[in-house]
């Protein structure tokens, strides 16, 4: 392992969310699917706690959350404690079931939209936003989530092959790393090394 | 080891929850001038060019995007402008032959002069004038009792009303018409409700009529045709006979039919260059009286000037 690996991941996640933030901005804001518009945001966090852990999800919702909302001028941390807790369930999901159905990102994207999108809503009640509450409302938040439902499995595939390479136990590192050391397969290696 | 690293976590994310609801309160708390503001104005100043940037950018990506719903969204407009055209198409053609219908029934009626032919016209000149038409606005003709003129004689001229015959001779018969200041008229609006209103001439400009005690809400449009209302009952008649043209609408403001329920009118019958009137001479059931509403009772009197 080269000095270097260590500043891989983090350096791939900010730019990562960087882009993300500003494509968000840009362009996918700007196009409503059925009168509302996707939101990438959650889904590479909820991507990122996914594969990298709960940990790496919890800091990178983090800085997220606080590039969006110093991008677009809002109440700076609402944001911020969505995002932690998206990647940071995403990653303890992936911790505590190891889940391995492909299915599962589908699943979770959708959750941490759905988190995205009510945590917000009612964040912004709390703080004093006066919102009508309507059928318009609930309708709009359904698509929301179903939108980031579907759009959940590309953008997982996309930061997959992002961070793919510079993740702690990626299996592709693994494998490289056991051929190169004289064959250990991942389930002889010792658990104290975990 | 494992105790260590579910500390390091659980520490890390108490330390990310806490930091986000420290900048939370701050944030909310804060002036607009304040340092987290200022902050977050400085990084969209930053951001902007980066952002004009991807923006313009990521422009085509946008369109083609745009390009599927603007499509899907154009054809949806287009059925329903499909099914709208289709719709009104019917109900114009349904228009034309009600006002085909209309035109021909109208034709009708004047034929049958608007349902007056029970009445006797009369067509005489007009001889005199008073010198001031804002005290007194009539007119003296050259028909009288002689000539079977009663007193309440409903005027035409020009296809529309005049005024009424206040005054009988023999020979000439003074007529009030319905600019004179004293001279009140039961209409109706040809609007869509058909609403009911007192004309009167108006203080200063009697060639300005203005329909009074009108609905509030009625919906009374420019150039709406105002006719006669006319009304029978058992002991009064009205003056003049129903559905006789008055005038037409000129100025319907919503706001003074609110307050005022009044409209402006201009007389179809050109009232300051009409050289000849006609004269409806009808009959007068037994023991029934025509009245002119709000006139003070019974008009005129038989008699001279």
């Amino acid at each position: 392992m080269s000095p270097g690996d260590g500043y891989q991941l983090p350096l791939r996640l900010a730019a990562l969310g960087f882009l993300t933030v500003v494509v968000q901005i840009t362009a996918v804001s700007q196009i409503t699917v059925f009168g509302v518009s996707a939101d990438l945001s959650p889904l590479v966090v909820a991507a990122v706690g996914l594969l990298a852990g709960s940990l790496p999800g919890a800091v990178f919702g983090f800085a997220v959350g606080l590039f969006v909302d110093l991008a677009l001028v809002q109440t700076l941390g609402v944001t911020s404690l969505l995002f932690i807790a998206i990647g940071y369930g995403a990653g303890r999901f992936r911790e505590l079931r190891d889940p391995a159905h492909g299915l599962v990102p589908l699943a979770v994207g959708a959750v941490a939209a759905a988190v995205s999108t009510v945590g917000f809503t009612l964040m912004q009640f709390m703080l004093g936003v006066r919102a009508p509450v309507s059928w318009e409302l609930l309708r709009q938040t359904v698509v929301t989530i179903l939108l980031g439902a579907l759009l959940a499995l590309p953008v997982y595939a996309l930061v997959r092959r992002v961070v793919q390479g510079s993740l702690p136990d990626d299996p592709l590192r693994r494998r490289r790393r056991a051929y190169t050391t004289g064959g250990l397969s991942p389930l002889q290696r010792p658990s104290a090394g975990r | 080891m494992y105790d260590k690293q579910v500390r390091r976590r659980r520490a890390v994310l108490a330390l990310l929850v806490v930091v986000s609801l420290i900048l939370l309160t701050a944030y909310f708390g804060e002036s607009p001038g304040s340092p987290l503001h200022s902050v977050q104005r400085g990084v969209v100043t930053v951001l902007s060019p980066i952002q004009e940037g991807a923006s313009r950018a990521l422009k085509p990506v946008r369109d083609l995007f745009g390009w599927f719903g603007d499509t899907a969204r154009a054809k949806k407009e287009r059925d329903q402008l499909k099914a709208q055209r289709d719709r009104l198409l019917e109900e114009v053609a349904g228009y034309r032959a009600a006002l085909l219908e209309n035109r021909q029934l109208y034709n009708l009626l004047q034929v049958d002069d608007n349902g007056l032919q029970d009445y006797e016209k009369r067509t005489v000149r007009i001889i005199g004038r008073p010198p001031n038409n804002l005290v007194s606005d009539r007119l003296q003709v050259n028909a009288g009792s002689g000539d079977g003129v009663h007193v309440g004689d409903a005027v035409l001229a020009d296809g529309g009303l005049v005024g009424h015959v206040s005054t009988v001779t023999s020979g000439v018969s003074f007529v009030t018409l319905i600019t004179d200041p004293s001279s009140t008229v039961a209409v109706k609006v040809l609007d869509d409700a058909g609403d009911f209103g007192l004309l009167k001439p108006s203080v200063g400009d009697p060639l300005d009529l203005l329909a009074q005690l009108l609905p509030r809400r009625a919906r009374i449009r420019l150039n709406d045709i105002v006719v006669t209302a006319g009304f029978r009952t058992s002991r009064l008649d009205s003056l003049y006979p129903p559905n006789v043209p008055v005038g037409r609408v000129t100025k319907a403001d919503p706001e003074e039919l609110q307050s005022q329920q009044q409209v402006h009118v201009s007389p179809i019958a050109d009232l300051r260059h009409v050289d000849f009137v006609q004269i409806l001479i009808g009959p007068t059931a037994s023991g029934q009286q025509r009245a002119q509403v709000g006139a003070g009772g019974p008009a005129g009197a038989v008699g001279g000037p």
